[in-house]
């Protein structure tokens, strides 16, 4: 048999080749299947979902005579239904699948609907008459505070004597500033498809980015055992968090209603219910005092932050955790309090995504550092290296952790130069002395990410690799594809360790049977983790191989060689289908699985302290924008962007996460706002309210480089996570938007975040009124 | 005569569709009737462009190809068209549409849920502008939502992707019945051959489609069916269906209604039939009227343009709707019809209320009778939204200015978003006409406006700051006219 060395694999190396995305041509052709894209089974229920008109209320009573007299339903489950626990949530049990007597937020699930088509399921489930008594509903984070309303108990972070430092310091800046959320508006909505199967057991197509927690949620609801559950994910439509936990939720009621109805169910949201339903970005309002010396070193610092965590903990406990492990950015806080309050409001519960609270404490910062040069009248890029960790002192984070892979000034020091920052900055500012209506603004921002899931004990990856006896392979392990090309990334790893090429290697669905286990993909991990386990599990059989061909050409096994698709053997060569078919017919065992734990990372979070993050990923941008100061109207002009990838596994896909995490957080304070009602409804709950980024907002100068500097750490091949982290590059777009519209270098704009039209000229006007 | 089924085309081949019912979107019919999945349901509103399809007719004896939502197009509105999707470009075992090689090759994927839709965007670009600069692009791609690449490779494969076609530009890459031909005039005929001589009549499950061809078919259809839901590009009353679930006993379609399809300019007046598109439109209104096209370029996509008509905006009447203001300053009026009766009415006169307006039962819109410029009038109009592009309005004004030296010798404004209707400024047009122009009069003016209109506060913007964006925006306007600002932030990034 011939092999035919893929011709993708130049210099007989996969890893580090910018090769498309591996579904790519399918997406492109539309043959790239989704959850509700896949063959119906005979019989198929259709659901839809009732859910709670008020924020919280008692449930009197409930009459569902008319959802049941709908033309094509077919039955109807509510919380008596559910055979196992009414919860799907993660780490606390506050999560009620469907409201039971009580209701906490608009969109709540009270019931579901089953129908023979999508249509009647959806026309259907707005027919349920429910009596409700209204109680208080609280709809904002500082009322919760007010009222004592959390979801877990405030944390509190101190490191030296921040009261002391805050006296002694010869300046002072304090601050309230609202930071908006953010929905993660994934192109595909949230569905799952529950399949039953033969003696009890159930198949569920999840879109998922945690198909082990969707297994271990649907088997409490519907009272079984992990091993009578399936769940299996080959890609979902976008996700960024959205679909970590709360994909459970539509998993279990599908499932609950196969169980009742004892055939197939899919439930697939509707944009708006999914928008209303499921949970976003947390939105915060920040307080901070922060000291500083007339150099603009931050002295001490003291932040509250309340965060809008919704009806219940969800994910809020990490996602606030990680605020405070980012609200130090890239600078040294030698004194600082960080008070984190985690508020139980009645609106939908809040979420992972993409930054997972990081974003929020980077933003808290980095408003601080910005107040600071602009109460000395100096660049805020003084300012900003004033306070960057140290190399070998000022070191060592609020909690603990010392920063020794610190590269940020070096991209800062490259990206000043090559994004000609400071002649821009003077250009502009003669600029503005001229101009009337338009003003012009600039900012240079950084990103320090800890990569690793701040809960150790999920830092744990699983791989399955099959070798067939043709010499091809299917490769599975535990992480999910959600568009960021973690698949992609894996068969590069797999086909260097065995050296085939990749179209040799078929990469399989995340399925639960395949990979016991799997943390979520999530926490800018997927690759360094799965890339490990899936290389274990190569190796391994590729040991089994040298083994075998050293004992059957009785060579030493240093002297077998694996390259190009051949294998040597001292003088003997043949391809790699050849060994395989010899090693299996001498009964070598082609199949393994590989597992990797992250190393060196404990972390105490009693104390809040130890190592939480295995590596820190860097990154800064650069960016120019235009401001209308009579409407608020803005527009990024040009950014600059120089990203950390560590040695990269593949730049194209390296250079996607960058591009569309920038956007995507520009996004965020911008353009995107969540907006809710008296009533505490959601009124942004579709495009054509919420609106996120279109190709005309993106900089028409975009200039976006890796910075290829390796990882100290044993990384895959000292690549870097990508996930995250460059979202956070938005942050010099906000502030480059208020760089346009202070007065002077020493004028502070009340500016929040969103930075609408609104937000703007509210800023400005305050200014003029002050 | 009330038939059920309609016909049109698919891949080359004719596709008859019986027991048609009316409001089945052609998205529904795609995937799950036909099962064809590359099709994405992404909003189910237009909004997000998952959906984008290629719908080609003729016009002018030639193929007229143009990107429209699935989602919220009724599947009788394709009958006697022909229907393109993602599945028709590259058919199995064929190699990859150019278009389709420079997404891949760009690394213009990521997630792929909205890949289908841009590619048919690009697509319907790829068919009609062979060199387009990064503004076409934008517009080209402004109904398309992309939420993982930042669009940086889209564009970058919308500029590749002529290039990728190999000097083989004339192959359509579309999939046809084995030994068809797939020369445009073969398709022309074989479009052509599926023109009704009568209007299309389904009745469907006790509830009915009309799509008459004339005027007074229409009239006469009208008549006996006043409660009957007027359709005509479908991108509001698609969304009656697909988001409120309403179940719209009558339709009448008028797309196919040949005097409100007909777009004609004279010496006095552009007379634009009510079912004329807004991307057949708005060239004509802006080429007379240059100050209202940045309005046209930012109303909603290219998908809603090509759907959505100049007369539907007008009849739903909706407060924020975009095209009134800048009609109303400009003196546009109204064709209306009822039976054989006929009367024209100016457009400030016909909005009474939120969604009351001055059509008697059985009334219908017949076309808009705009003015042609007068060459010392200044007319202007300004959205203001948080996006550029497909943004709903939180207010969007308009202006007609004629001075007399530096005197307001007329003065007509206009505003959307701050009422219940889109109606005239009387206050502030009172209070500047006549006057000096100059900012004394303009803060005047800003404290009438105030009289004028009581916004109210919703997803789009607070009450207190609408009421300063409009003010600010006759400022900006005054501004303008003074030579203190020559651009708005668009235009003034695109310049660079």
């Amino acid at each position: 048999m011939d092999v035919n060395v893929s011709s993708k694999l130049k210099h007989n190396r996969a890893v580090g080749e910018a090769l498309p995305h591996d579904s790519a041509h399918l997406h492109v052709t539309g043959r790239a299947t989704y959850t509700d894209d896949l063959p119906e089974p005979r019989g198929l229920l259709h659901l839809a979902v009732g859910m709670s008109q008020k924020p919280h209320a008692n449930i009197r009573a409930m009459d569902l005579t008319e959802v049941l007299a709908t033309p094509g339903v077919v039955d109807i489950c509510v919380a008596a239904d559910i055979a196992g626990d009414n919860n799907y949530g993660p780490i606390v049990a506050d999560d009620p699948v469907f409201a039971d007597e009580l209701v906490q937020y608009v969109g709540q699930p009270v019931f579901a609907v089953a129908a023979t088509s999508a249509d009647s399921a959806r026309k259907a489930a707005r027919k349920g008459a429910i009596d409700y008594e209204e109680l208080e509903a609280i709809l904002d984070p500082l009322t919760a505070v007010a009222k004592g309303s959390f979801v877990l108990p405030s944390e509190t972070l101190v490191r030296g004597d921040p009261d002391k430092a805050l006296e002694n310091s010869p300046y002072r800046v304090q601050r309230q500033v609202s930071l908006g959320g953010q929905d993660q508006f994934y192109l595909e909505g949230h569905i799952a498809m529950a399949i039953p199967q033969e003696d009890g057991g159930l198949l569920i197509y999840s879109s998922t980015q945690h198909p082990d927690e969707v297994q271990s949620m649907a088997a409490h609801a519907t009272g079984r055992a992990a091993k009578d559950i399936v769940v299996i994910c080959r890609r979902m439509g976008g996700a960024f968090g959205g679909k970590e936990s709360q994909a459970a939720l539509i998993a279990i009621i599908a499932s609950i209603m196969a169980d009742k109805t004892s055939r197939p169910c899919k439930l697939r949201l509707d944009r708006d219910d999914d928008m209303i339903m499921t949970g976003k970005r947390h939105d915060f309002v920040i307080d901070y005092d922060a000291g500083f010396d007339d150099t603009g070193r931050i002295l001490g610092i003291d932040f509250e932050f309340a965060a809008r965590c919704g009806m219940s903990a969800d994910l809020s406990g990490p996602v606030n955790d990680r605020a405070m492990f980012h609200c130090d950015n890239a600078y040294y806080l030698s004194n600082v309090r960080i008070v984190s309050h985690r508020c139980k409001t009645n609106t939908v519960s809040n979420t992972a995504f993409r930054g997972f609270g990081g974003p929020q404490g980077m933003f808290a910062i980095e408003y601080v550092i910005e107040d600071i040069a602009r109460t000395l009248g100096k660049d805020p890029l003084e300012i900003r290296r004033r306070n960057f960790y140290g190399k070998d002192a000022r070191n060592v984070t609020p909690y603990r952790q010392t920063v020794d892979d610190n590269i940020i000034d070096e991209i800062f020091d490259k990206l000043v130069v090559d994004s000609d920052y400071e002649n821009r900055r003077t250009e502009i500012r003669k600029f503005n002395a001229a101009s009337k209506v338009l003003r012009r603004g600039i900012s240079m921002t950084p990103v320090k990410f800890g990569i690793s899931f701040t809960n150790t004990f999920l830092n744990q990856a699983g791989a399955l690799i099959n070798v067939y006896k043709d010499g091809t392979v299917q490769l599975n392990h535990g992480g999910t594809e959600m568009g960021q090309g973690l698949y992609v990334k894996v068969a590069q790893v797999v086909a260097d360790e065995f050296q085939i090429g990749i179209d040799r290697i078929r990469i399989m669905a995340a399925d639960t049977s395949r990979v016991p286990n799997a943390s979520a993909t999530a926490a800018s991990s997927g690759s360094d983790m799965n890339g490990k386990a899936a290389q274990k599990a190569a190796a391994t059989i590729r040991a089994r191989l040298t083994e075998f061909a050293a004992r059957h050409f009785s060579v030493s096994e240093a002297e077998v060689n694996f390259h190009g698709g051949r294998v040597s053997a001292a003088d003997h060569s043949l391809s790699f289908v050849e060994l395989v078919q010899m090693a299996w017919a001498d009964r070598v065992s082609l199949s393994a699985t590989g597992y990797y734990k992250t190393p060196k990372i404990n972390y105490d979070r009693s104390t809040f302290s130890g190592r939480p993050f295995f590596y820190f990923a860097y990154g800064a941008a650069v960016t120019e924008v235009v401001v209308d100061r009579l409407t608020g109207e803005n527009r990024i002009l040009r950014a600059d962007i120089l990203h950390d990838c560590g040695d990269s596994l593949n730049p194209a896909v390296d250079l996607g996460q960058i591009e569309g995490g920038y956007v995507q957080g520009v996004g965020w304070l911008t353009t995107e706002e969540l907006w809710w009602n008296e009533a505490g409804e959601l009124g942004t709950h579709s495009p054509s309210t919420y609106k996120i980024p279109t190709c005309s907002d993106l900089a028409p100068d975009f200039r976006v480089e890796l910075m290829q500097s390796g990882n100290p750490e044993n990384t895959i091949y000292r690549s870097k996570a990508v996930g995250e982290p460059p979202l956070m590059l938005c942050l010099s777009a906000f502030h480059a938007i208020r760089d346009a519209i202070a007065e002077n270098d020493r004028s502070l704009p009340d500016l929040h975040a969103p930075a609408t039209p609104e937000a703007i000229l509210r800023a400005i006007s305050g200014a003029a009124d002050e | 005569m009330a038939t059920s089924s309609i016909r049109f085309v698919l891949d080359g081949e004719v596709i008859e569709v019986d027991n048609v019912d009316p409001t089945r979107t052609v998205l529904q019919f795609l995937r799950e009737d036909l099962r064809r999945k590359g099709t994405k349901e992404g909003c189910a509103e237009g909004d997000c462009g998952a959906c984008t399809v290629v719908v080609a007719e003729v016009n002018r004896d030639d193929l007229s190809l143009k990107a429209v939502n699935s989602c919220i197009q009724f599947l009788p509105t394709i009958d006697g068209k022909e229907l393109i999707t993602v599945e028709s470009l590259s058919p199995p075992g064929s190699k990859l549409h150019p278009v389709q090689r420079a997404m891949v090759q760009q690394h213009g994927s990521q997630c792929g849920f909205c890949t289908p839709g841009f590619v048919m965007s690009l697509f319907a670009l790829y068919k009609s502008n062979a060199s387009p600069s990064r503004q076409d692009i934008d517009d080209a791609l402004a109904g398309n939502l992309c939420r993982c690449t930042g669009y940086r490779p889209i564009i970058a494969a919308a500029e590749s992707m002529y290039s990728e076609a190999n000097g083989d530009s004339h192959a359509d890459w579309l999939r046809q019945p084995a030994g068809a031909q797939q020369k445009p005039s073969d398709r022309v005929a074989r479009l052509t051959s599926l023109a009704r001589s009568d209007g299309l009549e389904i009745e469907h499950a006790g509830r009915r489609f009309y799509a008459p061809l004339d005027i007074d078919s229409l009239a006469r259809l009208y008549a006996r069916n006043s409660d009957a839901t007027i359709l005509a590009g479908g991108t509001d009353v698609g969304l009656w269906v697909t988001k409120q679930h309403r179940d719209l006993e009558t339709v009448i379609y008028t797309g196919r209604v040949a005097e409100l399809n007909a777009l004609s300019v004279s010496s006095t007046h552009i007379e634009a039939g009510a079912a004329v598109t807004f991307t057949d439109v708005m060239p004509v209104i802006v080429g007379e009227y240059p100050g209202l096209d940045e309005l046209f370029r930012r109303f909603a996509s290219p998908p809603i343009r090509n759907a959505a008509t100049l007369g539907g905006n007008i009849a739903n009447g909706s407060p924020i709707g975009d095209s009134m203001a800048a009609l109303m300053v400009v003196g546009a009026s109204l064709v209306l019809r009822s039976g054989s009766a006929t009367r024209e009415l100016p457009l400030d006169a016909f909005y009474h209320d939120y969604q009351v307006n001055d059509l008697a039962p059985g009334e219908f819109l017949v076309s808009v009778r705009i003015p042609v410029s007068d060459p010392n009038a200044i007319v202007r109009s300004q959205k203001w939204s948080k996006r550029f592009d497909q943004d709903i309005s939180a207010v969007c004004t308009a202006y007609c200015l004629e001075l007399d030296g530096n005197t307001v010798k007329h003065f007509r404004m206009a505003c959307g978003g701050l009422a219940p209707v889109v109606k005239r400024a009387a206050k502030c047009e009172q209070a500047l006409t006549g006057k000096p122009w100059n900012e004394k009069s303009i803060e005047q003016a800003c404290i009438a406006l105030a009289a004028d209109f009581s916004p109210i506060s919703d997803m789009r913007a607070s009450a207190d700051i609408r009421l300063r964006a409009v003010q600010n925006l006759l400022r900006r306007f005054f501004h303008e006219t003074e030579g203190n600002v020559d651009t708005t932030v668009y235009s003034y990034g695109r310049q660079r």
